[in-house]
């Protein structure tokens, strides 16, 4: 069982792999649409810009196999930007997302004391029982760099809260279709222990 | 809350081997990077920064097999300056497994790097280190090439400019109090954390976790420092430290 990360140009593979490794879960790199479709586990990591990261996937051809592998019922995990993706839009560009989980993201608010990018380490607490969140202990922390939060259209895709001015999901889940907002592979033994959930799932 | 203040340690590197040296000058020889990286890492330190300070001043470019070392043990964001000079090097350092690169030299002799490699990796990746001397007048000047060349730009420009270019933080490193443990140039990170609104990181001159509230209240997003992780006591011992999470959350209502 190998887990495919999601290679296109927009995520820090390097680190991914590393902590992969380090948590005895094997993993391959994937960039081809047959290469997503024959992998038991994809991981869609990202960083940057959410049209330049829609772009990328449908250049390299990926749109419809991510599509295709999500409605196969296997576990996909999106990272940073890449559960940004998961979604069906941005406010941040106008491409449409791959629609997996329905809802979109919107800028933090300009508010005093808040600055925009969120960046830095954060309280991830879920919000009920789930295996991808089994044997986290409470006031886990995160590694976190963004200025688009996610929200899902129904409450119940919700899987974990971070305070940041009002609470926002920094992790979503519906079935087999998971989005994680922090940089897991920057997160230590925290972020460990998310991503050996994700591979024994 | 807001999220907690970032507490990073700096390490810096010459000819391959952990260096500490004083207001920019000399290298007292501290060890093995690596070794302080694993350290680092199980004390769950919020985020590092790695510089090589040869880099620039000698010409001997990005040292790579170095930086995927650093990668295979820090789970951690780690950021990395020296000698990054185009955004094709920054491109290939986050690759490896590196969050952010630093930039000070090449920020000012060719300043549309900062903006190419902002557009490459994004502003959250691309920091800027501000390197700062007080006048012996009033005021401070700021330098590239490791301290030895004037910019004839003051902070607040200095800072302003690379915000603009599409920095995403500001490094702010007092060369006049780099291991003196004299605490932080309070008045500077205040001067420069009113003129931009991306993050200001505090360098130069803290003696203990007591110096941090002080800096973070002035304005800092987050504190670094260098000799107190690394060096202990009088004798100036190596020994490498790092507050527990407690401490760190107990700095939240400071900034």
């Amino acid at each position: 069982m190998s887990i495919g990360l999601v290679d296109y140009g927009l995520g820090n593979l390097g680190s991914v792999t590393n902590m992969l490794k380090r948590v005895g879960a094997d993993s391959h790199r994937v960039s081809e649409p047959e290469q997503v479709l024959a992998s038991d586990k994809v991981l869609l990591p990202g960083i940057g810009a959410f049209d330049t990261g829609m772009t990328r996937l449908r250049d390299q051809g990926l749109f419809e196999p991510l599509r295709e592998f999500a409605a196969s019922g296997r576990p996909l995990l999106g990272i940073c930007l890449g559960m940004q993706l998961l979604l069906d839009g941005s406010e941040e560009g106008v491409e449409p997302g791959l629609g997996l989980i329905p809802g979109t993201s919107v800028r933090f608010a300009e508010e005093p004391e808040l600055r925009v990018p969120h960046m830095g380490w954060n309280v991830v607490t879920p919000t009920h029982d789930d295996p991808l969140v089994a044997g986290l202990e409470p006031d886990s922390r995160f590694y976190f760099v963004h200025s688009y939060k996610v929200v899902p259209t129904s409450d119940s895709d919700v899987l974990a809260l971070t305070a940041y001015g009002a609470p926002f999901a920094s992790m979503i889940r519906s079935g087999n279709v998971m989005g994680a907002q922090y940089h897991p592979e920057k997160s230590h033994a925290f972020g460990m222990r998310v991503l050996s959930n994700f591979a024994s799932l | 809350m807001s999220v907690f203040p970032r507490v990073i340690p700096v390490l810096l590197v010459s000819d391959g081997y952990l260096v500490k040296p004083v207001k920019f000058q000399g290298d007292k020889y501290i060890g093995d990077p690596i070794n302080a990286v694993r350290i680092f890492n199980e004390k769950q330190v919020d985020e590092l920064v790695i510089c090589d300070i040869d880099a620039s001043v000698k010409g001997t470019g990005v040292n790579y097999t170095l930086i995927e070392e650093i990668a295979g043990e820090a789970f951690m964001p780690v950021a990395y300056g020296g000698g990054v000079a185009s955004a094709d090097e920054a491109r290939r350092i986050t690759g490896i497994g590196i969050e952010k690169v630093v930039l000070n030299t090449a920020a000012v002799v060719r300043p549309e790097t900062v903006t190419e490699i902002s557009d490459a990796l994004g502003a959250s990746s691309t920091v800027v280190s501000v390197d700062v001397k007080k006048r012996i007048t009033s005021g401070w000047d700021t330098y590239i090439r490791r301290g030895s060349k004037k910019t004839g730009m003051t902070p607040v420009e200095a800072a302003q400019r690379a915000q603009q270019l599409g920095a995403g933080e500001i490094l702010v490193s007092s060369i006049d109090r780099e291991s003196t443990f004299t605490g932080y140039d309070l008045k500077l990170i205040s001067e420069i954390a009113g003129a931009v609104a991306v993050p200001v990181v505090a360098l130069g001159g803290a003696s203990g976790y007591d110096d941090f509230a002080p800096a973070l209240a002035a304005g800092a997003s987050a504190v670094a420092a260098g000799s107190m992780f690394v060096l202990n006591g009088r004798h100036r011992a190596v020994l490498i430290s790092y507050p527990t999470p407690a401490e760190i959350r107990a700095l939240a209502g400071a900034s």
